[in-house]
């Protein structure tokens, strides 16, 4: 019968004791333990997740890059095709421009010679006017003895003078 | 005189090990004739389950070693009483008027003798074998849960090492394969500290009584005080997290026709009286377990002298099979160490997830 006598003194030193060893296991054992057990297996699912995301970054960065590439093709053509529009332009217009100048020159000069032309017939006009003059006096002179002579000297050279 | 014949126990053990039988059977037979009172099996048996006032480790011939413990006693006739266990001198002697009984109602107890010679027993708070146990297997548990809650504090990240690695796959057993199918997922952790708590001491002094020396040896989950005190715990957090629901439908579950609650509420009854058998149970299945298995390997290791009492060379070839079903027998209590903490451990936690339920899981 004593065997499943419970007994007082080893319920009372069990009593307290366990609740001791509940109360210090619970507070400075299973807490931190079981804490540190979630934590590392949030950061395993977390660090499962994370790599998942990098592969994704990477894909992603990856398709990224090609297009990237595809775009400088592209616009290095445009830029050679936009260099070699603007050569022909240039020469274009530096043709244009150059037209443009010796049609200047070419008016300029024109417009000198027609100056120097009208100068020269003024020149000549003012010649033959003295010529004239000069050779009235001539004819004044020579014929001016012989009434018929000098008529027909005048008249001669009146013939002679061409303006041409 | 048992003690004699457990030291030869002791002698025996070491044979059986050793080539020198011959020199050895000579000792044995001058031990033999200085202990001639037949062997009791019954007392060797009980001697080791029951709890006593001083730790005996052995007895070589006629010298007992032992360690002697304090024994505390508050008397109502004479106050209180602290001195050391040695002062009984192994139960045969009277000390300021206390005895260890021999027999009776208080057989190997201490027990106060009155004028009249009447004997009454006091409140007997002495450091018993079984609370020495007790103390060291707390200590234990504490030195090794707090140096892992150590490691687990500065390096949760990393993968576990030494005593941790032995320590994480039980607790993380007890956790996703006791507490969260028992309790369920929501309100386990509240409950998991309690449930670690008594699997590991339920298994380590399991583990402690199976060694056979010094600080191991005492019967301290065979003790039946002992299941109780962690059976009460159980109930007690049972009962104080039960659910309306869990009190409704014990006294009144709608689910049970009105005949069997109405007029002799019959199911109310049961279900009340099954309130407090399941801590009994958990007490009594525990207990039962851990003494059986002492008994039994005690038992085959008394074969042996029960035949030397018949021949030498009976006891000789006994011996051999007892030291066999013995090491079976250890083996076996070794799995019903872990067993045991686990049946504990899972009922306390069906319990517990039982006083939890909502209506809604009874579909």
């Amino acid at each position: 019968m004593g065997l499943v006598m419970p007994d007082f003194g080893l319920f009372f030193w069990m009593l307290v004791t366990f609740s001791l060893l509940l109360w210090i296991l619970k507070r400075f054992a299973w807490g931190p333990i079981l804490k540190a057990l979630s934590d590392r297996e949030n950061l395993i699912v977390e660090s499962l997740k994370s790599a998942e995301n990098a592969k994704e970054e990477m894909k992603r960065l990856q398709s990224g890059n090609e297009k990237i590439l595809r775009e400088a093709v592209l616009e290095r053509e445009k830029i050679v095709k936009e260099a070699r529009d603007l050569k022909e332009s240039i020469i274009r217009d530096a043709r244009h421009e150059a037209g443009i100048e010796a049609n200047k020159v070419l008016e300029n000069a024109r417009v000198t010679i027609e100056r120097e032309r009208v100068a020269a017939i003024s020149d000549i006009k003012s010649l033959i006017a003295n010529f004239s003059v000069e050779i009235a006096a001539k004819i004044l002179e020579e014929k001016l003895a012989d009434e018929s002579r000098q008529k027909e000297l005048v008249q001669n050279y009146i013939d002679k003078i061409n303006l041409n | 005189m048992t003690r004699v014949l457990r030291s030869i126990i002791l002698v025996l053990f070491a044979l059986a090990l050793s080539t020198n039988l011959l020199k050895a059977s000579e000792e044995l037979a001058v031990a033999d004739t200085v202990s001639p009172k037949k062997f009791n099996t019954g007392e060797l048996i009980f001697d080791h389950i029951r709890d006593s006032y001083e730790w005996h480790v052995t007895t070589i011939a006629h010298t007992h070693i032992g360690i002697p413990l304090p024994v505390i006693l508050y008397s109502q006739n004479s106050g209180f009483h602290v001195f050391m266990s040695s002062n009984f001198h192994h139960g045969t002697e009277e000390f300021n008027g206390f005895k260890i009984a021999a027999e009776g109602k208080y057989a190997k107890k201490v027990v106060e003798v009155l004028a009249d010679g009447s004997e009454v027993r006091p409140w007997d708070f002495s450091i018993t074998k079984n609370v020495v146990s007790l103390f060291v297997s707390v200590f234990l548990l504490l030195v090794i849960f707090l140096s892992v809650a150590k490691r687990y504090r500065e390096k949760y990240d990393e993968a576990p090492k030494g005593l941790q690695g032995w320590i994480e796959p039980v607790l993380l057993f007890v956790r996703d394969d006791i507490a969260k199918p028992s309790i369920g997922n929501e309100k386990y952790e509240k409950y998991l500290p309690y449930l670690l708590t008594i699997f590991f001491f339920i298994l380590i002094n399991n583990i402690l009584g199976l060694v056979p020396i010094f600080p191991g040896g005492a019967n301290l989950t065979g003790n039946i005080t002992v299941t109780l005190v962690l059976a009460l715990f159980t109930f007690v957090i049972t009962s104080l997290s039960g659910s309306r629901n869990y009190w409704v439908h014990m006294v009144n579950d709608p689910e049970i026709p009105l005949w069997l609650k109405f007029p002799v509420p019959l199911m109310p009854i049961v279900e009340i009286m099954g309130v407090f058998i399941k801590p009994f149970v958990l007490t009594i299945r525990l207990f039962a377990n851990i003494t059986a298995g002492h008994i039994v390997a005690l038992g085959f290791y008394s074969l042996i002298f029960i035949f030397a009492e018949k021949s030498y060379f009976a006891a000789y070839g006994i011996s051999v099979i007892s030291i066999t079903f013995t090491v079976f027998m250890s083996v076996l209590e070794l799995l019903v160490a872990f067993i045991q903490a686990y049946v504990f451990t899972l009922l306390s936690a069906l319990y517990i997830g039982l006083a939890l339920e909502k209506h809604e899981s009874h579909a």
